[in-house]
């Protein structure tokens, strides 16, 4: 047999100005297997995934594919060799249809397109095949997270794909939904073609890869059989050091409520109903979690329990008092903290300082301003305060925050929240996009509020998030409150059932449990 | 040092932008026949001849300044005012309207309510467009623009109608009062204690955008409007805010055109300063204090180009292709960094 | 008062309508090219502007309608390279590049227009109206539908072209993905940047072909500011018309309208309204048209917004 590989990505170079993404990578896949490529965020692979299929051009390297130098920074030339890619964020345009979005770019510029019978009849029967249930016709606006990416791996298949790339695919899917892709990269497999699987999720890359590749600082450190290794090894690969995969819990008795909603419903901003008739309670030194497929109305549900959403109907209590009808303004004055699931969309201002980001719901009263006029020395003591405690990587207050990394912006936020000493603490994803170690940092910190007696509600949809610290966790599906589950990794099945909406199944799962 | 070097650049840069722009201008001349040196010589070296042409630069650069402060915190919130020549035009009228209205009123009185009028009422005519965005999420770029042309044809009316001086052969409206006359600080030029007024409030907006709680939440809705409603800020009032601060702007500066220069109300009051005075505020990347400077830049540019109409023949249409390049070269060496939030919301 | 209830005067009033309406149809469609590849030109104005200059200094020069036409849109398609450089190539603020060009070009023509042009005092040849045998001098249709110029019935032929290339190409169909999602076009090799490129400047050309229809096809001089404010018309054309090149043809003939009710009553000396009124009419209906817009869900969704590779 011949000893060249079916992919060899040698030496890739990857700079954006200082920011190393890739720092001499060397990865090998062989013919028709599922090589999965662990990491980190923000430790590279999918920028490495990027060079490989040409969206970006190394600054350094070569790729030998089947044998042949491939022509490095051209899409096209990337899917005409068959390697082809379903990215992280859907490359799928909302207002066109499922055969447009795949005839997209296709063809010369000036060819009109007068018949899509042929391509409609190519993803029917691709759809078929692998069993997809893709409609050509839908527009892709009208089709849930989990039917998108469907259409995008078809999309792939369509365009007659040999290698295929996914980054982080299970990240919107339910664990049932998950299981189905594993079995159907399987299938694929056993076509004949080759799959690299990104994912930072250690489970489902033991069970699904032939081999593993750990991508940690910009580069692959580490390359294994998955039989021949175990999920602590590939995390102590992953971080460069033993991670604590369990986080100390004090157990503790929870003291009165401190949060209650009632039969709360809530439009989206589109005007289509988004949360109903959820009712919940959050008590002192309590955390309660709510699990939940994106886009199942934990948005909105955050988003109207702070008064940025109105309330349809429903009330929300705290410490008695409802708030439900209140301003954003108003709610910032009560005791309560809210960790925002967006960062950059709203939870801090990316061109201003650390100081001013500080400031955010606090710009108009004391102690950062008085008779209308900021008060810089108070803000700038109080930011210093908060850099040092939340170990905040910064020049500076002064510093933008748009220089700092995801997960010093993420410290930065819950610090801010924390410092604000509030009763209630909402936080809506507190890891999402931040690195293991500003990970563990607010994770204990949150740990501590618990300690503190404060009452949480974190709304994730990371379960390992919230296995790690919740008391208990609640699951939303399609804006309503299904079940409720302890933090027992043991019953992950009937939450996933809860998360993709079967309650019967879940309830049978459960009474099988007790027998 | 790094003080030093930020200063250093924030004069350096516009300085380069506005030289790009003046070769520019002078090529556009040799390439039409006229003397292109005369850009450097006639337009901004021969205006600064005596007491009494700095003072008249001095005197253009008031609606300048007052507008483009106005503009820089219109943009700082990225409202797209472009209607600031219809908001001077609101102002001017009202100036008009109270300045022949009361006879035997003492200055002390006179002067601040000629100002106070024409400020609400270009605050009011921006608000319009204002109201129009909040409520009905109008595009303030097509409006405000919409509104200059209304203006324009209101004052056209205005003059040959109803405020037409019965006694004058032309269209335009009868003279103010003299107790309503801008008082002159350095006579016998013309230059009132509108420059005063313009450098003040140009000092105290840059207080108000910097050092704050209300320009603060002014700033954050122009960069991101969700975290301002996250922090508890309310997006339209303050909208409204920072729109209609402009218009006041631009409408004192009309009441100041009325009061302190023509005297009368006309068709042709203003030569174009709103359009200018976006060209003030980019080129002092939407800073107040920048915009003393280039908005004294501009007066020098508008003057140099009536000499050089009245000495050579040019043109003095000239200054909107030198405005239009100081906006272009701005933009290329990124002295305007300012970006404005997504419109998309 | 007699007169304007008159079927001449509703002919003479359609066909004034077309004819209006001509430079805001081209402009609008355009426009709509531009914005559905995500950038917005608020400089059309000054683009119209030197379409207008342009196609009437070489006619001036060279007495030739084509000629006038073709140099109007290749100056126009000029400037719009100017400007896609300073949006798509240096990511500059579109409305800041936009403001720029509106003052460049009313400066150049303005400073053009004066120093050659303004003593001479003589206009050009317009296009004639085409004599539709049997048609033309049909009593009320005549006047109304056709005794046009060839330009005024290409709006027709722009229209359907549009929708053509828009939705029945590959062009088309890689443009609008280019403003909802420049990324996924990106990703299938094709580049964002050049589909921006050629939608600016198929909007700037068509906007140039506007501005030289109202020296060349309208009235037969420049005057500065011609134009007075249909570029900024045009932009709002688009969003009542939600983007659509159909849409944008009938707005702008609505608009059209409105000049030339404007017009046809001002003649009336028997209405006792302010002639300022009626010349305010475009001015107010276009503001009450973005009103009435309260849907704004068509709106492609980057428009306005730089496209980042990385």
């Amino acid at each position: 047999m011949n000893t060249q590989p079916f992919l060899r990505m040698d030496n890739i170079h990857k700079r954006f100005g200082d920011l190393v993404a890739s720092g001499g990578v060397t990865l090998e896949v062989e013919e028709n297997e599922i090589h999965s490529l662990l990491g980190e965020n923000g430790a590279g692979k999918s920028v490495l995934m990027n060079i490989l299929c040409g969206v970006l051009s190394p600054n350094e390297g070569q790729i030998v594919y089947k044998g042949a130098p491939l022509r490095l920074g051209s899409p096209r030339e990337a899917i005409r060799h068959g390697i082809g890619m379903v990215h992280q964020h859907f490359m799928l345009v909302p207002n066109l249809t499922v055969a447009e979005n795949y005839v997209l770019g296709q063809g010369m510029p000036a060819r009109v397109i007068t018949d899509m019978r042929a391509v409609y009849a190519r993803i029917r029967e691709l759809s078929e095949r692998y069993g997809l249930d893709v409609r050509p016709d839908a527009l892709i606006q009208d089709l849930s997270v989990g039917e998108q990416q469907r259409v995008e791996i078809l999309k792939v298949l369509f365009h007659g794909i040999d290698l295929l790339i996914l980054d982080e695919p299970t990240a919107v899917l339910t664990p049932q939904e998950t299981d189905r892709l594993l079995v159907l990269l399987r299938d694929l497999v056993k076509d004949g073609k080759t799959v690299i699987f990104i994912s930072h999720k250690l489970d489902e890359v033991m069970t699904v890869s032939d081999r593993v590749s750990v991508m940690r600082d910009a580069k692959v450190v580490f390359t294994t059989r998955a039989a021949d290794t175990n999920p602590r090894e590939l995390a102590r690969m992953m971080v460069g050091r033993d991670v604590l995969m369990e986080l100390p819990r004090t157990n503790r008795t929870p003291g009165r409520t401190v949060l209650s909603v009632d039969g709360l419903s809530c439009d989206n901003e589109i005007g289509l109903p988004a949360v109903r008739n959820v009712s919940l309670e959050v008590r002192e030194g309590e955390i309660v979690g709510i699990a939940g497929v994106s886009g199942n109305g934990q948005s909105e549900l955050a988003l109207a329990m702070t008064g940025l959403l109105p309330v349809t109907s429903g009330t929300i209590s705290l410490n008695g008092e409802e708030i439900s009808r209140l301003r954003p303004g108003e709610v910032n004055r009560r005791p309560i903290g809210h960790v925002p699931e967006d960062r950059h969309k709203m939870g801090i201002v990316l061109p201003l300082a650390l100081t001013e980001n500080v400031l955010l719901q606090r710009y108009n009263r004391p102690p950062f301003a008085r008779h209308g006029l900021l008060k810089f020395g108070t803000i700038a003591e109080h930011t210093r305060d908060l850099i040092r405690r939340f170990r905040v990587k910064a020049s500076g207050e002064f510093d933008l925050i748009q220089n700092l990394s995801g997960g010093n912006q993420q410290k930065l936020v819950v610090a801010r929240e924390l410092a604000r000493d509030p009763d209630f603490l909402l936080i809506n994803q507190l890891t999402r996009g931040i690195d293991i170690g500003a990970m563990e940092l607010v994770m204990q910190e949150v740990l501590k509020q618990r300690e503190a007696g404060r009452a949480i509600l974190l709304i994730s949809t990371e379960l390992e998030e919230l296995f790690a610290i919740c008391d208990r966790i609640l699951v939303m599906f399609h804006g309503e409150l299904v079940g409720e589950l302890p933090p027992d990794r043991n019953r992950i099945e009937e939450m996933g059932l809860l998360m993709a909406g079967d309650r019967q199944e879940a309830a049978q799962l459960a009474a099988a449990r007790v027998q | 040092m790094s003080m030093l070097v930020r200063i250093a650049q924030a004069i350096a840069l516009p300085a380069a932008a506005v030289l790009v722009a003046l070769t520019f201008g002078g090529v556009l001349l040799s390439l039409n026949g006229f003397n292109g040196w005369d850009v450097f010589t006639v337009m901004i070296v021969g205006v600064l001849q005596d007491t009494r042409s700095i003072a008249e630069i001095l005197l253009k650069s008031i609606p300048l300044i007052l507008i483009g402060v106005g503009l820089c915190v219109a943009f700082r919130c990225s409202i797209w005012n472009i209607g600031a020549e219809g908001q001077l035009y609101a102002g001017a009228v009202a100036a008009t309207i109270v300045g022949v209205a009361f006879e035997g009123l003492t200055p002390w009185i006179y002067v601040p309510l000629i100002m106070v009028a024409g400020a609400l009422a270009g605050a009011a005519w921006a608000g319009i467009a204002g109201l129009l965005k909040v409520y009905f999420r109008a595009s303030e770029i097509v409006t405000t623009i919409m509104l200059n042309y209304i203006a324009l044809i209101g004052t056209s009316y205005l003059v040959t109608g109803p405020l037409r001086d019965a006694a004058s052969a032309y269209p335009q409206s009868a003279r103010l009062l003299k107790e309503a006359w801008m008082p002159r600080i350095l006579p016998p030029t013309r230059l009132h204690i509108g420059i005063l007024v313009a450098v003040a409030l140009a000092i105290a907006f840059y207080i108000f955008l910097f050092r704050s709680s209300a320009g603060y939440a002014v700033r954050v809705v122009g960069i991101n409007a969700n975290a301002a409603r996250y922090a508890g800020i309310n997006v339209g009032r303050n909208i409204m805010i920072a729109i209609c601060i402009s218009g006041g702007m631009a409408g004192l500066a009309g009441a100041f055109e009325v009061a302190g220069v023509t005297r009368r109300l006309y068709q042709n009051i203003s030569p174009g300063y709103g359009f200018e005075g976006i060209a003030v505020a980019l080129l002092a990347n939407n800073n107040p204090i920048g915009a003393i400077f280039s908005g004294g830049l501009f007066a020098i540019l508008r003057s140099g180009s009536e000499l050089m109409q009245i000495t050579a023949q040019v043109p003095q249409v000239l200054v909107s292709v030198i405005q239009g390049m100081v906006i272009l070269s701005v933009v290329a060496f990124g002295v305007y960094r300012f970006r404005s939030a997504s419109r998309s919301q | 008062m007699e007169d304007v209830a008159t079927l001449g005067f509703i002919a003479t009033t359609i066909g004034a309508t077309w004819r209006l309406a001509t430079p805001l149809i081209f402009a609008a469609i355009g426009e709509v090219f531009s914005e559905r590849a995500g950038v917005l030109n608020i400089g059309l104005e000054g683009v119209m502007l030197v379409g207008a200059f342009v196609g009437f200094a070489t006619m001036f020069t060279y007495g030739s309608l084509p000629l006038g036409l073709a140099s109007a849109i290749a100056a126009c398609m000029v400037v719009g390279l100017l400007f896609a450089f300073f949006t798509i190539t240096i990511k500059a603020d579109q409305i800041v590049v936009g403001a720029a060009i509106n003052l460049l070009g009313m400066g150049l023509t303005a400073f053009l227009f004066r120093t050659y042009f303004v003593g001479t005092g003589r206009g050009v040849e317009i296009a004639q109206p085409l004599n539709i045998p049997g048609l033309s001098d049909l009593p009320f249709f005549g006047e109304a539908f056709f005794r046009h110029n060839a330009i005024v019935y290409s709006t027709v032929l722009v229209v359907l072209l549009a929708v053509v290339v828009l939705y029945k190409t590959s062009f088309g169909l890689t443009l609008r993905a280019v403003g909802e999602h420049p990324k996924a076009v990106d990703v299938v090799g094709r580049s964002v940047a050049a589909y921006r490129y050629g939608a600016v400047m198929i909007g700037t050309g068509l906007a140039g072909l506007g501005g030289a229809f109202l020296t060349l096809g309208h009235s037969n001089q420049f005057v500065e500011n011609i134009t007075s404010g249909r570029g900024f018309i045009a932009l709002a054309v688009v969003v009542f018309a939600r983007w659509s090149p159909v849409g944008a043809f009938f707005v702008a003939m609505l608009f059209g309208l409105f000049y030339a009710l404007q017009l046809q009553l001002q003649a009336q000396p028997a209405l006792n309204i302010p002639y300022q009124a009626l010349q305010a009419l475009p001015y107010v209906m276009t503001i009450v048209a973005l009103v009435m817009v309260r849907n704004k869900a068509d709106t492609p969704k980057m428009l306005g917004v730089p496209y980042n590779k990385a």
